[in-house]
């Protein structure tokens, strides 16, 4: 165990928590940028550094583990300083286009730039200006706007286990790309645009569709499996525009691609809605007493006539588990074959 | 009728095969002595054996290809030598007896080597590095057999404490201390690291020692790993090495041949194993933790510390880094003990350093000096003076995390401390002297060119940081700086410097402070005045013709690649400067000095 004494206040916690850890504990706030709790450290934006007494320079409050008898210091004038420049630093190579940016209001760059009230910079110069060019459906790039804080490629790694991201090139020119810069192709589980904490990476689905205002949040779990992943679906005009998931939850804010990208069918025109039976041809709505009426005839009739095994169940994987024993149990001992199977297992 | 063998006369060439070597024509100049002698023997029914004795780097690279030739006792050394030298001296020197005087070294040679103490470069000019009996014929893997047979790992991370051994490397951390902390680190598995990522502009010295004395660093690293508990090696060598990787891998095979690499070495429990890893060019990856990273083989970038890598390094097991100079000098300390080491240099930074002298001065090569020696006596004695005795300006130490510093403080020790204290550092050796042609902001230009083109990217201050001090650099040296600049310049350096994740970002600014330091004038010049001193920036001068001197040769339009000149013969030329692209040919070219630079 280490005692460390942060702005003034004295805390007793295990030897490999980090200062930032140990100074949430005491709910004392340090801005930070790159980090991500759910993620390993990174370090890069600088944007948490803290003095601690007897150390030469300031170091990251994210990446130093605490250690006995340590005294930290969270927002000295020269602390506030050095975070102004390097968020100075930061601006100078961004676009600032909040005017037209998707994450405009759900930005952590630009909530930094309004508290710090940056309006002139010390710095200009070049700024790096790239091709969006992504062909797939999901994701779009935009990398004059990413800062180079490494959640996405920590969360493709770490989390999701793909690494179809990584750092590429060097000094200035660095980037964020895919191997040899082919594009984008990977599970577009969206990890990585959930975690940006800027408009560099933004879901097409709901570019231009609108960003916070006007927007309702509803809490709901997502139908397409088993896991029964909690979502937040933003929906405006009754329609859904995004789907996200909170960090709180029990699936921890990750999803999956059918989860944050395919919520569309919720709103199409094609999907059934009730019961149908075909009768010369074509479909003709039902009502559901008919439809599990005419089910069970045809299931009897069938089975007298040919014998239960001439029957068979297949099972979809976005019943639940209770619903997928429930059904596997009406074929074996409702119809009585053992001709029962599960579309995840093709 | 055939003669004895000891009757034959024996005779040696000794041709310098290191980086400066091969470049000069080393392998031919072999070439060209085994013709030569066959030759001869032929045609004068002559019998005598020769011995062609490939070395490694010498020094003294600037009178490369060097060449020993030894007959019996006598031992003479030539300089600058050429393929087509070999016959000349064959005949004249072998078969007459009379040494050819037109290449023999001259005084300049033995002032260059007079304020020199050659530890690690003593074998490395005069063994052969492909031979490991010839390492082991000087005493090499002696001390190896020393700790082996009786002296436990305590004893030995003692003895090179008591050394007081710094690395290398730049940061002069002691080395003793890096050992026991990682000895004392728990786990089973620990790693010894060559460094071997050598970047800084014009520094050589590790290739040098690998080229030249591969079995050093092995033996370095066999000890490191018994004091450390490690039983396996790495060396992370620059793929741009390619000489130095393919001796390195012969001496590991021919230390395995004879079971000095291996299990149970020398009959102990013991077992050692060394593997290559060759770097990808990236110069970042010379910081340890960026090093790691690379080797596991993740991209290049350094993570903070703590932890260090004592205590979690590779594959987060325990790891020892050390320089290549750092663990060549270790065999030499083992051997002939602490107290012998500990006797050479000052208080605190002890033994010999190598340095890569070049730039504008007369001797350049790569040099081995007590630590203490001042940088004077490197420049003046050593290095011979500059080169058309103009005038001294600065000497950048330590690379691109180094500083420049002035002739005010020539009389400044080469040491850890001295260096630090007028802004510099001793860095991993790079030592570029320069003179009064020299413009300091475009100097600084220089190395944070190569500092943010090196820069990995991963931390703001460093990725964007350096990228502003570049652009502030390159205006002031266009012209275009602006009043405020050097205070930007000095704001950011300090920010830079303290907020950067590792090494190179928080090193980075220091050509730029140690050059506004003593050459301030030099900035407010370019910036107020529009004029560099030096007149190097090309924006800032103008060429004109002096029609008092010009004879109106056409030698300067003919040089003229713009079609900037015109003139009658025999009449004052003209320089239109809409039209110049400031290239200085017609300046170099003209005999009558009627072109000036303003």
């Amino acid at each position: 165990m280490a005692k460390v004494t942060i702005d003034g206040k004295t805390l007793t916690v295990a030897e490999n928590t980090t200062i930032l850890q140990a100074a949430k504990l005491l709910k004392i706030p340090i801005p930070t940028l790159c980090h991500h709790p759910k993620l390993t450290p990174f370090g890069g934006c600088r944007r948490c550094i803290v003095e601690i007494k007897g150390m030469p320079r300031p170091v990251t409050s994210c990446t130093t583990p605490v250690s006995d008898g340590m005294e930290v210091s969270t927002s000295t004038p020269y602390i506030e300083s050095l975070r102004k420049t390097v968020l100075e630093l930061i601006l100078s190579d961004h676009p600032n286009d909040c005017m037209t940016c998707e994450q405009a209001g759900n930005c952590s760059l630009q909530d930094l730039a309004y508290e710090y009230g940056i309006r002139d910079n010390r710095f200009g110069g070049e700024r790096r200006v790239y091709e969006t060019r992504d062909g797939n459906p999901f994701i779009e790039r935009d990398l004059e706007k990413c800062i180079m804080c490494g959640r996405c490629v920590k969360v493709c790694d770490e989390v999701q286990g793909v690494e179809a991201i990584d750092f590429g090139y060097r000094g200035f020119m660095s980037k964020i790309c895919t191997s040899f810069e082919q594009d984008l192709e990977c599970e577009f589980c969206g990890q990585c645009v959930s975690v940006c904490p800027t408009g560099a990476l933004t879901g097409k689905l709901w570019i231009r569709k609108g960003r916070r205002g006007g927007q309702m949040e509803t809490d709901t779990t997502c139908p397409y499996c088993g896991t029964g992943c909690n979502v937040t679906a933003h929906v405006k005009d009754n329609d859904i525009l995004k789907i996200t998931s909170r960090e709180k939850t029990w699936n921890e804010g990750w999803l999956c691609v059918k989860g944050r990208f395919g919520y569309r069918f919720v709103q199409s025109p094609e999907r059934l809605k009730k019961p149908m039976i075909k009768r010369n041809g074509a479909f003709e709505e039902v009502s559901w007493d008919e439809a599990l009426d005419h089910v069970a005839r045809r299931l009897s009739e069938i089975k007298e006539k040919h014998g239960a095994d001439s029957l068979g169940g297949l099972s979809s994987a976005r019943c639940t588990n209770e619903e997928n024993y429930a059904f596997q149990k009406f074929i074996r001992a409702g119809i009585g074959t053992n001709n029962v199977d599960h579309c995840a297992r093709l | 009728m055939q003669q004895g063998d000891e009757d034959k006369k024996k005779v040696t060439v000794r041709v310098c095969i290191g980086t400066g070597g091969l470049a000069a024509g080393g392998k031919e100049v072999i070439q060209a002595f085994k013709k030569a002698i066959t030759d001869f023997c032929v045609d004068l029914d002559l019998d005598f054996t020769c011995h062609y004795q490939k070395v490694g780097c010498r020094g003294f690279c600037a009178r490369d290809v060097l060449v020993d030739v030894v007959d019996g006792e006598t031992s003479v050394t030539y300089q600058g030598i050429k393929p087509e030298a070999a016959k000349r001296i064959v005949q004249e020197h072998l078969i007459e007896g009379k040494p050819v005087t037109e290449w023999l070294i001259d005084d300049s040679y033995y002032a260059f080597h007079d304020k020199q103490l050659k530890i690690l470069l003593k074998d490395c000019g005069t063994i052969d590095p492909e031979d490991i009996q010839a390492y082991i014929n000087v005493g090499g893997y002696a001390g190896m057999k020393k700790i082996l047979s009786g002296m436990t790992p305590d004893e030995v991370i003692a003895g090179i404490k008591a050394s007081g051994l710094r690395g290398r490397g730049g940061a002069g951390f002691p080395t003793g201390v890096k050992w026991e902390a990682c000895r004392k680190a728990p786990g089973d598995a620990k790693y010894i690291v060559c460094n071997a990522d050598e970047g800084d502009p014009g520094a050589f010295m590790d290739r040098s020692i690998i080229e030249g004395n591969p079995h050093s660093v092995i033996e370095g690293m066999m000890i490191a790993a018994y004091a450390i508990g490690s039983s396996l090696g790495y060396v992370y060598i620059r793929a741009e090495y390619p000489s130095a990787v393919e001796r390195l891998k012969l001496a590991i095979a021919q230390a395995h041949e004879i079971g000095y690499l291996g299990k149970n070495i020398f009959g102990s429990d013991f077992s050692f194993d060394l593997r290559i890893k060759l770097g990808a060019g990236a110069f970042v990856c010379g910081e340890e933790t960026a090093l790691i990273a690379s080797i596991e083989g993740q991209r290049g970038m350094p993570r903070a510390k703590p932890p260090f890598p004592v205590h979690r390094g590779l594959w987060d097991k325990p790891t020892v880094i050390n320089n290549v100079e750092t663990l060549s000098n270790i065999p030499y300390i083992i051997r002939n003990g602490a107290e012998w080491y500990a006797s050479i240099g000052t208080e605190k930074s002890k033994g010999t350093k190598v340095f890569a002298l070049t730039g504008k001065v007369k001797n350049t090569g790569l040099i081995e000096v007590p630590m203490g020696i001042r940088l004077g006596e490197i420049i003046y004695d050593i290095g011979g003076g500059i080169i058309d005795n103009k005038e001294f300006k600065a000497v950048q130490t330590g690379g691109p995390s180094g500083g420049c510093i002035p002739a005010s403080l020539l009389d400044t020790p080469v040491d850890y401390e001295s260096l630090a204290k007028v802004g510099s550092i001793v860095g991993s050796g790079g030592m570029v002297v320069l003179d009064e042609t020299d413009c300091m902001v475009n100097i600084a230009k220089f190395f944070l060119e190569f500092t943010q083109a090196e820069s990995c990217g991963k931390c703001v201050p460093c990725r964007i940081g350096t990228k502003r001090l570049l652009e502030i650099l390159t205006r002031i040296t266009k012209g275009e700086g602006r009043e405020d600049d050097i205070k930007l310049l000095e704001d950011l350096c300090a920010d830079v410097r303290v907020t950067s994740l590792c090494g190179l970002g928080q090193t980075a600014p220091n050509p730029i402070l140690s050059t506004m330091k003593y050459f301030r004038d030099e900035y407010e010049a370019h910036i107020r005045d529009k004029k560099c001193p030096a007149k190097v920036c090309k924006d800032l001068i103008t060429f004109y013709v002096i029609e008092e001197f010009c004879k109106g040769c056409g030698a300067c339009m003919r040089a003229c690649p713009a079609g900037a000149i015109s003139g009658e013969k025999k009449k004052p030329h003209k320089i239109d400067p809409s039209v110049c692209i400031r290239c200085g040919a017609c300046f170099d070219v003209c005999k009558f000095k009627s072109v000036g630079r303003d």
